[in-house]
């Protein structure tokens, strides 16, 4: 079998190159879809029989809450190629991950206060979810931390990998508190397995919003590791030809 | 499809439940903001840095 494929995408300067070309389209998708989304679930999407106009805040706690905790697969999978196959770009990815997937918890925790005081009567609950929601905050800020905790980049790496993949048994537990402690905050109104508990016409604005949150991760993610790999290679030639000329001329 | 609100006020207002709403969306829309700032920030930053240090490398004859 041909592993070049592997061996290229761990380059820093194979990525930066890709990149260059996908990241814009990707921007540009992530804020249309984003866009077009906000504006259906704001104005167009009829009004919820039982929780009125603020049941609206859906279509960004529940796409922010995905990515939440995708975003954190996302952290811990690069953390373990980085451990397992000492991939510089890996380690890279895992780092980047952490600040965009600390907002997007934050977003969801944030939203979902605003959301419970018209709708609970309270801000806050020591609700399951919320609860494990809260714990993927602090794993999310435990990684950014350790990656400026320790002098050697090595051993920040290795040690954030680690607490990442400690951390992922959290991921199902918050997927299924709503249903193991059935308390305030409301199950999953989307079902991958059996039918959703939503209307078409509110189902729809949210599932662009979900692909739009989705390519603005990727976008997010690709911006954020593009600028690490210049911070960190700021050394070599191909980045200083880069940065001072604007282009690179001989790519490999 | 049609437009759920008798006017801009009554979007703005939402019936009481505006202020939650509108207000989850700007802490989402400045959150989201940030994150593609800080990036194209930093950037310009490592230009100055890798300039600077060109300048230093290569001192003017």
């Amino acid at each position: 079998m041909n592993w070049q494929w592997f061996h290229r995408l761990g380059s820093p300067r194979w990525f930066y190159e890709k990149t260059s070309r996908w990241s814009p389209w990707v921007g540009t998708l992530a804020l249309i879809t984003m866009a077009v989304g906000v504006m259906w679930g704001l104005g167009f999407a009829p009004e919820d029989s039982k929780q009125g106009n603020s049941y609206r805040i859906i279509f960004i706690h529940v796409p922010a809450a995905f990515l939440a905790l995708a975003g954190y697969y996302v952290m811990a999978i690069a953390g373990a190629v980085g451990l397992i196959w000492r991939m510089k770009l890996s380690f890279m990815v895992m780092k980047c991950a952490a600040p965009i997937g600390a907002v997007l918890t934050f977003i969801s925790l944030v939203t979902g206060a605003v959301w419970g005081k018209p709708t609970w009567g309270t801000w806050w609950v020591w609700d399951a979810r919320i609860t494990s929601m809260l714990i993927l905050f602090f794993l999310y800020l435990g990684v950014i931390a350790l990656q400026g905790a320790y002098q050697s980049r090595d051993l920040s790496n290795k040690s954030s990998a680690i607490l990442s993949l400690v951390g992922m048994i959290n991921i199902p537990i918050i997927y299924k508190s709503v249903d193991w402690w059935f308390t305030l905050h409301q199950p999953a109104t989307l079902k991958f397995t059996g039918p959703s508990s939503i209307d078409p016409s509110m189902a729809y604005p949210l599932l662009i919003m979900i692909f739009g949150f989705y390519c603005l991760y990727a976008w997010l993610l690709m911006m954020w590791t593009r600028l690490e790999i210049l911070e960190q290679e700021q050394k070599t030639n191909w980045v200083k030809e880069l940065l001072l000329t604007g282009s690179i001329k001989n790519s490999a | 499809m049609k437009f759920q609100f008798e006017s801009i006020t009554d979007l703005l207002f939402m019936s009481g439940h505006g202020p939650y709403v509108w207000g989850a969306y700007l802490v989402t829309f400045c959150a989201v903001g940030l994150l593609i700032y800080i990036p194209y920030k930093l950037k310009r930053q490592i230009i100055a840095q890798v300039k600077r240090q060109q300048k230093l490398e290569k001192p003017a004859h």
